[in-house]
């Protein structure tokens, strides 16, 4: 399980490399550049001494007392990921890529993005390393997200907003895809989460592991052992794929990843991709896809929207089918109610995707015994979140 | 991979080869007409494709649309969007190229992304495209990499899986691919997505001749060619000239008007004189 993917990106039937022929060399070298690259001792030194001393790394395991008293159940933890620099787990995967795109001498960086996040990390990266940044977003997420949107321009970034189909997260998917497609030989695509052509889902996920290989170490240094279930948000899924990988071979170690189901998964305005998608081939790579029956993308839904996006990372599906990972999902509301639960209990303010998981991590902790021990990965902070929640609660702001 | 002999006998007795075959032998390129299916509807798509044929076009491609063109420039990803709203399916474009084949033989090539093809089921589509009267399939987004699970029932039903070739890609790669296509080699002219582009890359005909070094299989050229100009200077050099966009535009502005089919087939006309033009006829 820990040597996946194969030589041609696959996770047993998932994955791969489904893009037009103009962007095959790339991904080809792409791939070459990144084994090169993690191999070497300096490029490996320089990923953790920026870690270190520019994200800040590592981030905190922090146990909620108040929260699992509250819930009478398992003792629950968060990794927290909204302490990095930019406030959510994406700038671990944009260092390393954008130590990468430097080495292989691309003047140019571009992005996708969704709640806003990945763009700023990218920006931020951009900025720190000196190259020319353009993050393409629907414009529904411009406007809902419009924070972060100011943040990208203050950094410098060009911010591109996309009008086409559901105008989110694919969209703005495909505009990035398009740009690449015409810019590819002094551009790089720095994808923000773990699906998309081989090798972004592998790479991803490898600079994203460092959340659960830190909260390995830290729930070992504080309960001795390790933990009995973990809980992420899952949408591409790089922030779980990050928290769960270093712990594949731990076959005791319980997996749960969390969708949304938006308004419920009885009707069409959810994201919940697992729970009820069909295989399909969609922006390079083959996975779960909400779409009909002819094979057309269906528009998504989610209160959060780092979470609206129609597919999955080829390597969460793999998990699904092999039944290693679980995966459930809240509505919207739900949501809601796990942010303003932390936010209560113990003073911090998730984004709303990662209130997600905390929702989740609010039903299922009071079903387990007292000495449970669940880490929550809080991927990110919510302040980017309050005009949403604002809304939603009928407060004007 | 095949051997050199295989690869002469592959296809030889489907229209695609034969259209080729026919031109070769005359001196002369072809024209390559792409439409969108349902752009504006499937009706028209049946008399446009009559139009097109009547007015010089050698091959058809027929847009089978997809709800995120991510190759696409804005002209085709607008064709796709109103393909869709008028309910382009595969089935019903199945069915309208059924009907197609009691009034004409032109090769039919289905042209789009692979999501509606693998949910069609690949073996399926293959059975029932052929049975329909197609000819060809070209899939985007799928690399002769991933394309097994196609290429074989299309093998088996002897449709023509056409492969595209990038500005981008190097020689060792073209090489590779031009050994497994069939049909003809689609080499996209500029790095870029579909689209009309006021001047086609300088080294385009140097980069097509490379290609006819190494492979005997014909080679269109399409993308960024939207003119007469353009396209009779393409068809100097390449086995066919594709043009899409601009047949996309052309709908788009005349969707309402009753010559829309008329105004089509003029285009067609004027690109086919000149990629007749471009060339010496061989004298028989």
């Amino acid at each position: 399980m820990q040597n996946l993917p194969d030589s041609r990106g696959h996770f047993g039937p998932y994955g791969g490399r489904y893009v037009a022929e103009t962007l095959m060399p790339a991904l080809i070298e792409l791939e070459q550049a990144y084994k090169e690259a993690r191999r070497d001792p300096k490029f490996r030194r320089e990923l953790r001494t920026y870690a270190r001393e520019y994200i800040g790394r590592p981030t905190p395991l922090f146990y909620c007392a108040n929260l699992s008293a509250r819930l009478g159940g398992a003792k629950i933890y968060l990794k927290r990921e909204d302490l990095c620099h930019t406030g959510a787990h994406k700038v671990n995967n944009t260092l390393g890529q954008a130590l990468l795109a430097v080495r292989m001498n691309k003047s140019r960086i571009i992005a996708e993005t969704g709640a806003g996040q990945h763009g700023v990390a990218t920006a931020t990266m951009a900025a720190l390393f000196k190259r020319e940044c353009e993050v393409f977003m629907g414009s529904v997420d411009v406007e809902r997200q419009s924070l972060n949107v100011f943040r990208m321009k203050l950094l410098g970034a060009k911010v591109t907003p996309v009008d086409s189909g559901s105008k989110s997260l694919k969209d703005a998917l495909n505009e990035a895809l398009r740009d690449w497609i015409a810019s590819v030989r002094n551009t790089y695509y720095l994808i923000g989460t773990a699906a998309g052509p081989h090798p972004y889902p592998m790479m991803v996920r490898d600079f994203q592991s460092v959340i659960g290989r830190e909260a390995r170490v830290q729930i070992m240094r504080r309960e001795g052992r390790l933990p009995d279930v973990l809980v992420a948000c899952v949408n591409g899924g790089s922030n779980a794929i990050g928290l769960f990988y270093p712990f594949l071979k731990d076959a005791g170690v319980r997996m749960i990843g969390v969708e949304a189901a938006g308004l419920g998964l009885g009707g069409s305005q959810h994201a919940a991709t697992i729970s009820a998608g069909v295989v399909g081939v969609l922006h390079g790579n083959r996975t779960y896809l909400l779409q009909d029956e002819m094979g057309q993308i269906r528009e998504t839904h989610s209160i959060a929207a780092g979470l609206d996006y129609p597919g999955v990372g080829p390597e969460l599906a793999w998990l699904h089918d092999t039944r290693r990972a679980e995966y459930t999902s809240v509505t919207d509301a739900e949501a809601l109610e796990g942010l303003k639960l932390l936010a209560e209990t113990e003073g911090i303010i998730p984004a709303l995707e990662s209130a997600h998981a905390v929702a989740y991590a609010a039903k299922l902790a009071p079903t387990l015994p007292r000495d449970h021990l669940m880490i929550v990965n809080l991927s990110g902070r919510g302040d980017k979140d309050m005009q949403t929640v604002a809304r939603a609660e009928g407060v004007s702001l | 991979m095949m051997s050199d002999e295989a690869t002469d006998q592959r296809g030889r007795e489907g229209r695609i080869y034969q259209k080729f075959a026919a031109a070769a032998d005359r001196n002369q390129s072809t024209l390559i007409p792409f439409i969108v299916a349902g752009d504006p509807d499937l009706e028209h798509t049946q008399k446009l494709v009559l139009e097109l044929e009547a007015r010089g076009a050698d091959l058809i491609e027929l847009g089978v649309p997809f709800s995120d063109p991510m190759a696409d420039g804005p002209a085709n990803q607008r064709a796709c969007a109103r393909g869709l709203a008028a309910g382009a399916t595969l089935p019903r474009i199945l069915a309208t190229v059924t009907e197609l084949r009691r009034h004409t033989q032109i090769p039919i090539i289905l042209f789009g992304y692979f999501n509606p093809i693998f949910r069609y089921g690949c073996e399926r589509l293959c059975v029932d495209a052929k049975r329909a009267g197609v000819d060809g399939l070209l899939a985007v987004d799928l690399p002769p990499e991933e394309a097994a699970e196609l290429a074989a029932p299309a093998r088996a039903e002897g449709l023509d899986l056409i492969y595209l070739l990038a500005p981008t890609t190097p020689p060792h790669r073209s090489k590779v691919i031009a050994e497994s296509a069939t049909g003809f080699l689609y080499y996209v002219s500029v790095t870029g997505v579909t689209g009309a582009r006021h001047t086609l890359p300088s080294d385009l005909e140097q980069n097509v001749k490379a290609l006819k070094k190494i492979t005997q299989i014909p080679i269109g050229v399409g993308f960024g060619i939207s003119n007469p100009d353009q396209a009779g200077a393409v068809a100097r050099f390449a086995d066919a000239v594709v043009v899409g966009s601009a047949f996309s535009q052309l709908i788009e502005a005349n969707a309402a008007s009753e010559r829309l089919v008329t105004m089509v087939g003029e285009f067609a006309a004027a690109l086919k004189q000149a990629i007749v033009g471009a060339r010496t006829p061989k004298q028989e």
